[in-house]
């Protein structure tokens, strides 16, 4: 208990949310500041919205733009002629409205997630808000970062506040060392299978504990963006070394006197002890195989050395129900081993695992190998820094002479969305991707989706169905 | 927005968890000929639940609740828990509005979609599960033998049997469902105390707000 006249112990959210706050609203809601909103190409529409209420973009100068859905990344388009009219909009309403817009294939060009950590746009202890859910990716920054839907958008666009209730919180203790093989994503495929698909709904989530702390900035990243599979609008993780160093010296990062600054504010950013947490669980990462996805939701999750589940053994009738729909949509049976399920497609990419270190995972494993024929294997960079910097190191080379496809950066096959939707997965096609969500025609009609890290995308890649990466 | 006092009609049913927004809306950008110009909505009617709607080769499945007679005019909407999970995606909103739901009760909800609800003349009501069931087992033929209404400002639903059953709702968002008032007006009432917070934050966060050109 704390002591008369001392604060209370507050959580890391709890301390970002109260500096944020600018008017209670009951009912455990507030209007929060936003200190940096972000839109993508498919949020455009949020401008359309502005234009049409004649109202003005509140605050041009914390509002960053990046167009990743809809564009193509081909490595033949054309960029300085292509257009599509999701992009127009973002480049009209650029010049309208006078918001920072990374225009396509430019420094700065990419996936939201990937781009405003990599420009130190986002930032320890801020807040930013972006139309799309898995915003939470930015949380492994310590910042309280959540999605929004359009019209929460254009709220945000004309006021730069977004109307939030505060969620109980959270702590997700990951402990122990990571096997060699393991990667944060299976990490969190596994906590996912562990906590289920609604089992952090309406939570903040803190990811903590040592294989959290050990881990570098990316794999935070991909921790925290599938936060919202959980159901959390939120996850984080508190700012330590590993953090600032991250951030020093980005481009929109402060410097000098500000940077000392606003470090020894982050360094405040972490939960007291005795914080509450409404909810608290420990997963030891030691003896963790590679983790896949077998069926149509992201917490249908086995380690690769498993067998898929019978529904027969599942109590809850609706979840039986949905266990049966979904073996029944992705083809497979119960008991059967995963390994040896022949694919079509892979997809490394998405912001989940398009950063450098996803990017150089892959490449160890492709190199001196070759993609199976009947394979089509796509790599698409998270930004259009990410690719540079990967060129740079001649990863580029690695993929393409092992048989993959080497192609700009953008959202592309993850939600199907990808050059106005033809960058797909073909109806009745079975991919292995290091995407976040294996929804029923999540990456195009009726195709089937796999779950797992770049590692073993790279071992299905090459061994041309699902594979141990520890066998490769 | 139109303001909403109470909503009646038939209830569909859809006991089904986690029904993620790619199900409700499965909409997708399209190529197009013709002008640069996007809508601020674009509603495609016809993908509203369209994986649970149609078959494999488009046509509607009879045993999907709102292909059945008597619900394709339905107004409420009996759902499963951790409703409109997933996505952003405000295309799940828009569509059920579009198809003329106008309220969704449910044990729980993604919270970006329960949020997109208010804003679109959507009433999410959040439920005890065994609670809606006892709504399930009243549904019956729907339209127009089966009537539930469902009043905003009491916070009543109202079975065709007569049964009477209470749900809590945030204030704030009740009165702005009975007003009609938008959000952004509200919070623009409110300007002053937005302002006055940022010179606050300004002073103590400077870094927040000041080099927001890109240094080199």
């Amino acid at each position: 208990m704390a002591e008369a006249g001392t604060p209370a112990p507050r959580t890391l959210f709890d301390k970002i949310w109260d500096a944020h706050v600018i008017s209670d609203m009951g009912d455990g809601y507030a209007l929060i500041h936003v200190d940096r909103h972000v839109v993508h190409d498919m949020g455009a529409r949020g401008f359309v919205g502005l234009r049409n209420r004649g109202l003005p973009l509140k605050h041009p100068e914390l509002t960053f733009a990046s167009a990743d859905h809809a564009i193509p990344t081909s490595p033949t388009t054309p960029w300085a002629t292509y257009s599509n009219p999701y992009l127009e909009n973002l480049r009209e309403s650029a010049r309208i409205f006078g918001f920072t817009f990374f225009d396509v294939a430019r420094p700065g060009a990419g996936i939201v997630h990937v781009v405003t950590p990599e420009q130190g746009i986002a930032l320890p202890g801020s807040t930013l808000a972006c139309g799309d859910s898995h915003t939470c990716t930015i949380g492994a920054l310590g910042a309280v970062a959540w999605g929004v839907g359009q019209s929460e958008l254009l709220h945000i666009l004309a006021t730069q506040t977004s109307i939030q209730q505060r969620p109980p919180n959270m702590r997700i203790m990951i402990e122990g060392p990571r096997p060699n093989g393991i990667t944060p994503k299976d990490i969190i495929l596994h906590v996912i299978r562990r906590v289920g698909t609604a089992g952090a709904r309406g939570l903040a989530i803190e990811f903590a504990g040592s294989a959290i702390a050990d881990m570098d900035m990316e794999g935070r990243f991909t921790v925290c963006n599938m936060a919202i599979e959980m159901g959390a609008r939120y996850g984080m993780i508190a700012p330590d070394e590993t953090t600032f160093a991250y951030l020093k010296g980005r481009p929109y990062a402060p410097k000098g006197e500000l940077w000392d600054q606003a470090v020894a504010n982050w360094r405040g950013l972490r939960t007291d002890p005795g914080a509450v947490f409404e909810r608290e669980i420990v997963i030891p990462s030691r003896d963790l195989a590679p983790q896949l996805t077998w069926g149509t939701s992201p917490d249908q999750v086995i380690g690769v050395d498993e067998s898929i589940p019978d529904p027969a053994g599942e109590t809850d009738a609706v979840r039986r129900k949905s266990m049966i729909d979904a073996l029944s949509f992705v083809g497979l049976e119960p008991g059967q081993s995963l390994i040896g399920v022949p694919i079509d497609n892979v997809f490394i990419g998405s912001c989940t695992n398009a950063r450098l270190s996803d990017l150089r995972l892959a490449a160890s494993y492709a190199k001196g190998r070759r993609v199976a024929g009947h394979v089509e294997a796509w790599v698409v960079p998270g930004s259009f820094d990410v690719k540079t910097a990967a060129e740079a190191e001649g990863l580029d080379r690695i993929f393409i002479e092992a048989g993959f496809q080497w192609r700009d950066a953008g959202c592309s096959m993850c939600g199907g969305m990808g050059d106005l939707s033809r960058e797909r997965v073909a109806s009745g096609k079975r991919v292995v991707s290091t995407t976040n969500r294996n929804f029923v025609g999540r990456q195009g009609p009726g195709s089937r989706t796999h779950l797992a890290s770049p590692a073993m995308a790279v071992a299905a890649a090459i061994a041309g169905c699902i594979a141990d990466v520890r066998d490769l | 927005m139109e303001p909403l006092i109470e909503i009646v009609g038939a209830a569909a049913s859809l006991p089904l968890n986690n029904v993620n927004t790619d199900t409700i809306a499965p909409t997708r950008p399209r190529a197009q000929a013709g002008p640069a110009a996007i809508a601020e909505r674009e509603i495609d009617a016809t993908a509203l639940f369209a994986p649970l709607r149609y078959d494999a080769q488009g046509a509607p499945r009879a045993d999907f609740v709102l292909n059945r007679p008597g619900f394709e005019r339905a107004t409420i909407l009996l759902a499963g828990s951790n409703f409109g999970c997933g996505s952003s995606r405000e295309q799940a909103v828009w569509l059920l509005a579009d198809f003329g739901i106008r309220c969704v009760i449910a044990p729980s909800f993604g919270g970006i979609f329960y949020d997109s609800c208010f804003k679109n003349g959507i009433l999410p009501v959040m439920l005890p599960a065994d609670q809606i069931d006892l709504l399930i087992a009243e549904v019956g033929a729907g339209a127009p033998q089966s009537i539930f209404s469902v009043e905003v400002a009491s916070g009543t639903i109202t079975t065709p049997g007569g049964r009477k059953l209470a749900f809590d709702l945030p204030e704030f968002r009740r009165s702005a469902l009975l007003s009609g008032l938008d959000d952004i007006a509200l919070t623009l009432r409110g300007s002053d105390a937005i302002a006055q917070f940022q010179a606050r934050d300004r002073a103590a966060r400077p870094w927040i707000y000041l080099p927001m050109t890109k240094t080199p």
